[in-house]
């Protein structure tokens, strides 16, 4: 089981608090009917799926209730920042730097 | 290679089973090949199989990065059904049903396919109905499939509990008796042995980490840990690693991976005398013929590539399993492990040409691809050999996303399956 960092409640607490709220960072466009299928299909469908640095929402459904973002290492498991939501997508230079 | 009949066992038995040879074998790769599949799992090999005896492409490499079956193929809980909800999927796994009832004789090889029954338990009114509309457009499709009450599927699985007072009572199950197990490491050895013997080379320890393409776009071949292979097709058969290989291509997935558990119990005399799964409480359990019980978990909510899994998961399919079979409450569970399953948004496969000229992809079988093997590799091998689908898979191309012809057996089923 996993020990998650809610940025909210500012606590480790168990998996079992959490729900996983798929890829952070999928902007939901506000004309939802002028978007080609081409743009609906990569915004409701493709996922990134890494293997290595994943983006993620979670929400902390059993606690604060609260959604949050956190970077977490697809193949360790291990979460390598979190972050609260609205806050901006960390750049790949600051992603690299976490990974060292 | 050597068949398999009462001479070659007789005439080995004499010599002390020091003839056999080896099943198949273990090549060097060549510069260039017709077709390359990438995944020796149970529907690589199968395509390479299909393509060989039903197409006449031999010159075909099957690329491996561990070992041959030892991914998802050797993971799974071997279960085998086809009652499906819509036209499309009924299709595709009542083909690969049919085809499973003859596999061991045409790949002369023992699969052990056992027709012991599929039975689906339906826990509450909604489960009810949902099963019973599943039985009656199974029967539609020519699928069989049948509606139990609590005492025929108490009958038809003695240890069974249908009494009215545990949490989620059994209040009827579906019940398709063509369904059952199979040997699911047989299906890799006799699909892989015959490809070899037709020519097929089987390579493994041979990781693929690049697609190479013309200027043009098309497909040119693989990089790979063992040098670079050409080829003038390419099929991706790599279940939860489908992504990061069709990445290399720079075709962007409608997938997402996660660990799936399965667990097996300590051998025991038979007792268990079918399989029977329950979608709304998650636990699937069957008794293989070596005694252990094989208990089928979910999945973990969040991606991941780690082939391993949350105790916490294992731990809610078991309360489920003792609350339905309260004779295993005192059962020593001997071994877990986890795989990953790529995920569709629709829950349906997607066997597919790509939007690069000589690629294709068989991919999304999520949490339950081994029972579809035989038909998806037979279909997915004319889709490559003809680089058009078969009829049978038409429905399950990757276009659906975008044109939005989704197979939502997602909703049909209201659980991962």
């Amino acid at each position: 089981m996993l020990l998650i960092h809610c940025p909210y409640c500012e606590d480790d607490r168990p998996e079992l608090e959490f729900a996983n709220a798929g890829q952070a960072h999928v902007v939901r466009p506000s004309h939802m009917s002028e978007m080609s299928d081409e743009d609906f299909e990569g915004m409701f469908f493709i996922r990134d799926n890494p293997k290595g640095v994943n983006l993620e929402r979670w929400r902390h459904i059993h606690g604060c209730g609260r959604f949050f973002n956190a970077v977490r290492h697809t193949v360790t498991d291990k979460f390598l920042k979190v972050y609260r939501a609205g806050e901006p997508r960390p750049t790949d230079a600051e992603l690299a730097e976490l990974l060292k | 290679m050597k068949k398999f009949n009462v001479f070659s066992l007789a005439r080995e038995t004499l010599r002390g089973h020091k003839g056999w040879g080896k099943q198949w074998d273990n090549p060097e790769p060549k510069k260039q090949y017709d077709v390359i599949i990438v995944g020796a799992g149970g529907h690589g090999l199968g395509t390479a199989y299909y393509l060989a005896k039903e197409h006449g492409i031999t010159n075909i490499a099957v690329l491996e990065k561990g070992w041959l079956g030892g991914g998802n193929t050797g993971r799974n809980t071997t279960i085998i059904r086809s009652n499906y909800l819509y036209d499309e999927s009924a299709g595709l796994y009542n083909h690969s049903l049919k085809l499973w009832e003859t596999l061991s004789q045409e790949l002369d090889y023992n699969v052990m396919f056992s027709q012991r029954g599929v039975m689906m338990l339906a826990h509450n009114v909604h489960d009810v109905q949902s099963a019973q509309r599943h039985v009656h457009a199974n029967r539609l499709n020519g699928v069989d499939n049948q509606w139990l009450t609590p005492q025929q599927a108490k009958e038809f699985c003695p240890p069974l509990n249908i009494s009215k007072d545990i949490r989620y009572p059994v209040m009827g199950a579906a019940l398709q008796k063509k369904g059952g197990t199979a040997r699911h490491d047989a299906v890799a050895w006799g699909y892989a042995r015959k490809a070899s013997a037709m020519g097929v080379d089987i390579i493994q320890n041979c990781e693929v980490t690049g697609i190479n393409r013309s200027p043009d776009g098309k497909v040119t071949g693989v990089e790979t840990t063992r040098g670079t292979i050409g080829a003038k097709q390419v099929g991706v058969v790599a279940a939860g690693h489908t992504s990061v290989l069709m990445e290399m291509a720079g075709v962007r997935m409608p997938l997402e991976s996660y660990p799936l558990q399965a667990l097996v119990s300590e051998p025991v005399k038979p007792c268990f005398p079918c399989v029977v799964m329950s979608n709304a409480v998650h636990a699937y359990i069957s008794q293989s013929d070596k005694g252990e019980l094989v208990i089928g978990a979910g999945t973990d909510s969040y991606v991941s590539y780690s082939q391993t899994g949350s105790l916490h998961i294992l731990q809610h399919t078991l309360d489920a399993i003792i609350e339905l079979y309260p004779i295993f409450s005192r059962m020593k569970m001997l071994r877990t492990w986890g795989g990953i399953v790529d995920v569709t948004p629709d829950r349906s496969p997607i066997l597919s040409k790509t939007p690069v000229q000589g690629l294709y992809v068989n991919c999304g079988w999520g949490t339950g691809g081994f029972k579809a093997t035989p038909g998806s590799a037979n279909v997915f091998a004319h889709t490559i050999a003809r680089d058009e689908p078969h009829k049978i898979n038409a429905g399950f191309n990757l276009d659906r996303f975008k044109t939005g012809r989704l197979i939502d057996e997602a909703a049909a089923a209201a659980v991962a399956h």
